[in-house]
């Protein structure tokens, strides 16, 4: 990072920056394991914290500082000023830094256990997560909590940060321990790739360098990891989800579908089915600001034409016909819960899933699971923080894929009607079949015979319903 | 390593083209602030892109504090004309009838009544549900813990203790009538990250930026470059030419200027990597209270 060391002019540092990819991390931990003293280490070690910050911090440090006579690097971090005065972070903070190789974002996010909502929040997209233990004692139900919620986010790749190894005079034997405990407690959660590394985030041991004072860790240092993770191969290219965005219709001769890449990749002249119209077509271009491109991958968002004109609305979804997502209107998935209001099994919430909004009602709840002792238990409903394996049942069918194939059509926010509040958040795990609903079937029945509607106005009716179903009012037409 | 890796700029890209389209989408009446500095040139550009080859489908609002440096005012009239630009010019000018200015009123009461309420009356006037702003994360702690979309109550208030949670990218964008959202679709970009997509996208910012000799006068410290005759006469005598650049461009009076040879952006950046002093430090309004941006921000300041 620092120009002169580099001995890069200006210009070769900036073509080289201008390659660097980014990784999105979480940290996780709880008050005193020493999470803030970790990141501002990452952030002042690899120089990107400006002089007058650190000013500021000198100031700041001695008259609130919680760490004697070291600079409280905890004080960089802790941003609103309602925090500062209690000690702790209470929010999602996100912090950035670089290094010669790659752009980093940090999600810092608090440990203590009522804030397990701001925890989710800031790992959804993370590509990595680092858990902070306290050598000293090990792996505690907040670690459990942690490793957990990782999994059940989906990220990919997991560090065990087992720091203030300097207390416990960097004894491999305390290690060791610590990596067995949580190997037991990790391994059944599936999170692919998972790596402990011993430090000190207040020394530096094993930050952005490797200590001498651990030699008989072979492995990276955290810089060096985070550097090196490979994450461009966690992105899902198989299956090609284009949730549509927006129509573009800037004249009569062009009518563009915009929208992201969620997954899978697109190119020029692929067959592609709208969904749920079922009709196909070409993709006649792949428009963006730059030109027309020849293919599309994610998360790139571009505007697609095709060669015929389907009429094709916001959150509807463009896909490959021979590689279809899953259809349905009752599905099951993990829920978190991130409301101060409980949850009302009679409310008829919104949902949001892609670029589609349209309503969701709760059929049954499976279970609660305890997220410190992963036991399963029977609720009648959630509340703040919990997490459960709930189903539903929505307005009109979700076109969708499990969050563990595909985290972009496999996630979703549920909100509350009446407060508008973002009351909580899904992982979908798949479609239930209708037999094995507990509710009746909410949907409206329209009946033509009995309206005395006759047969010649059917079709002008179906297209009202069509219309009502764009807006996530779905009504079924009996004769 | 996969054929499709994206450089970091190009996902940050993808990112708040995903964020502005998405607005476009759901709300009735959104607006974009336009702020003439260089982050509101590069979400300008972002929002052109978004859209291409359509029109960007929502306005450009800029808030005149009315003592704006003039090359900002030369350069907006120039680019909304050149890009055919939808732009709305609002100010509070009941106040500025009054008098209100820095020098006579302190930059307190000026920012209050020019630039957060000139704000809140502008969206109030034209009942925007939801406007975009500029700010980025890196550039102030309060705002590092802000969503990317910022509930706003009836009264424009944000309530950093209450903050929706935003997950993947699925953005709650539901408000009741009053209400409405801020959007920050350079959230995750960092001043380097801005100064590279300049560089790249050869996006125009107001020359303010590079160095030159300018007429400067020390006030409290600060670099400021007298730009009209406003400037009270006791400091005229002690004006010097000196080679300047400025790091953020506001309110001229409350807006320092710093000693500079950059006059290109490869040697902006590399004075940025070298330098000591963050942008904000610049800003005169930052100093005025402990933790003040955040008192400006539940205010309804950007």
């Amino acid at each position: 990072m620092d120009i002169n060391d580099s001995k890069l002019n200006i210009k070769e540092f900036l073509d080289k920056d201008e390659q660097k990819d980014l990784l999105r991390f979480l940290t996780a931990g709880s008050v005193d394991d020493g999470k803030s003293t970790l990141i501002g280490r990452l952030l002042f070690d690899s120089k990107k914290i400006y002089e007058d910050q650190l000013d500021a911090l000198e100031r700041d440090s001695k008259r609130c500082g919680n760490a004697g006579e070291h600079i409280d690097y905890a004080l960089l971090l802790d941003g609103l000023k309602a925090e500062r005065e209690q000690g702790i972070t209470i929010d999602v903070a996100y912090r950035y830094f670089s290094t010669n190789n790659r752009k980093f974002i940090i999600a810092d996010t608090p440990g203590h256990e009522q804030y397990t909502r701001n925890m989710i929040t800031g790992g959804s997209t993370a590509n990595a997560a680092i858990i902070l233990v306290d050598a000293r004692t090990g792996v505690i139900t907040q670690t459990r909590r942690h490793t957990y919620l990782i999994s059940l986010l989906g990220i990919k790749h997991l560090v065990l940060a087992v720091n203030k190894m300097d207390l416990v005079d960097f004894d491999k034997a305390v290690f060791d321990k610590i990596v067995a405990d949580f190997d037991e407690f990790v391994k059944p959660l599936g999170i692919p790739d998972v790596t402990c590394i011993p430090l000190s985030a207040l020394d530096g041991d094993n930050v952005v360098e490797k200590s001498d004072r651990t030699p008989w860790y072979d492995g990276k240092c955290l810089l060096d990891y985070l550097e090196t993770v490979p994450i461009d191969l966690d992105r899902n290219y198989e299956d090609f989800r284009y949730p549509v965005q927006y129509v573009l219709r800037p004249n009569l001769d062009f009518r563009g579908f915009c929208g992201k890449v969620a997954s899978g990749v697109v190119r020029v002249g692929d067959t592609v089915m709208a969904l749920p119209s079922r009709k196909t077509s070409k993709v006649k271009s792949i428009v963006t600001y730059e030109g027309e491109i020849k293919e599309a991958f994610p998360p790139l968002c571009v505007t697609i034409t095709l060669e015929d004109e389907i009429d094709i609305s916001r959150g509807e979804m463009i896909v490959h016909p021979d590689n279809l997502p899953i259809e349905d209107r009752n599905f099951e998935a993990m829920l978190v819960w991130m409301d101060e209001e409980p949850m009302d099994r009679d409310k008829q919430f919104y949902i949001k899933q892609t670029t589609n909004t349209t309503r969701a009602r709760i059929d049954s709840i499976k279970y609660k699971v305890d997220v410190n002792t992963m036991q399963q238990s029977q609720v009648e409903r959630l509340q703040l923080n919990e997490i459960g394996r709930v189903v539903f049942t929505t307005g009109k069918e979700l076109l969708f894929d499990p969050y563990a194939r595909n985290k972009q059509t496999g996630s979703f926010i549920l909100i509350d009607p009446i407060t508008n509040n973002t009351s909580a958040v899904g992982m979908i795990i798949g479609a239930v079949d209708a037999k094995d609903m507990s509710g009746d079937d909410a949907l409206a029945t329209l009946s033509l015979s009995s309206l005395g509607i006759d047969k010649s106005h059917a079709a002008a009716v179906q297209t009202l319903c069509d219309a009502l179903k764009r807006r996530g009012i779905v009504i079924k037409i009996i004769d | 390593m996969s054929d499709y890796n994206l450089s970091h700029l190009k996902e940050l890209e993808a990112e708040s083209i995903y964020i502005i389209r998405e607005v476009a989408a759901e709300f009735e009446n959104p607006v974009m602030l336009y702020s003439i500095g260089k982050d509101s040139s590069v979400m300008v550009r972002l929002a052109e892109k978004a859209f291409a080859p359509g029109k960007v489908p929502f306005p450009l609002m800029h808030i005149d504090s009315k003592w704006k440096f003039k090359e900002m005012i030369q350069f907006r009239d120039e680019y909304a004309k050149k890009y055919g630009w939808n732009l709305i010019v609002e100010s509070n000018m009941e106040a500025f009838n009054a008098g209100v200015g820095p020098f006579t009123h302190g930059s307190k009461v000026h920012t209050d009544l020019m630039k957060t309420q000139a704000l809140l009356q502008a969206l109030d006037k034209y009942k925007f549900d939801a406007a975009f702003g500029g700010a980025r994360r890196d550039e102030e702690k309060s705002r590092a813990k802000e969503r990317i979309f910022s509930f706003r109550d009836k009264f424009h208030q944000w309530d950093p203790k209450n903050q929706r949670p935003e997950l993947w990218d699925i953005y709650n964008t539901r408000v009741h009538k009053g209400e409405s959202i801020r959007v920050f679709p350079l959230s995750n970009w960092t001043e380097l990250d801005i100064w590279q997509y300049i560089r790249l996208e050869n996006i125009p910012i107001v020359p303010l930026y590079f160095a030159k000799e300018r007429p400067i006068v020390e006030i409290d410290g600060n670099l400021i470059m007298p730009d009209d005759d406003r400037i009270p006469k006791e400091y005229l005598d002690k004006v010097k030419m000196r080679k300047v650049r400025f790091r953020t461009l506001g309110c001229w009076p409350l807006t320092g200027a710093v000693e500079s040879d950059a006059d290109t952006i490869e040697k902006i950046v590399e004075e940025m990597m070298t330098t000591t002093k963050s942008e904000r430090t610049t800003r005169v309004i930052d100093f005025d209270q402990d933790a003040s941006m955040e008192q400006k921000k539940r205010e309804g300041y950007f």
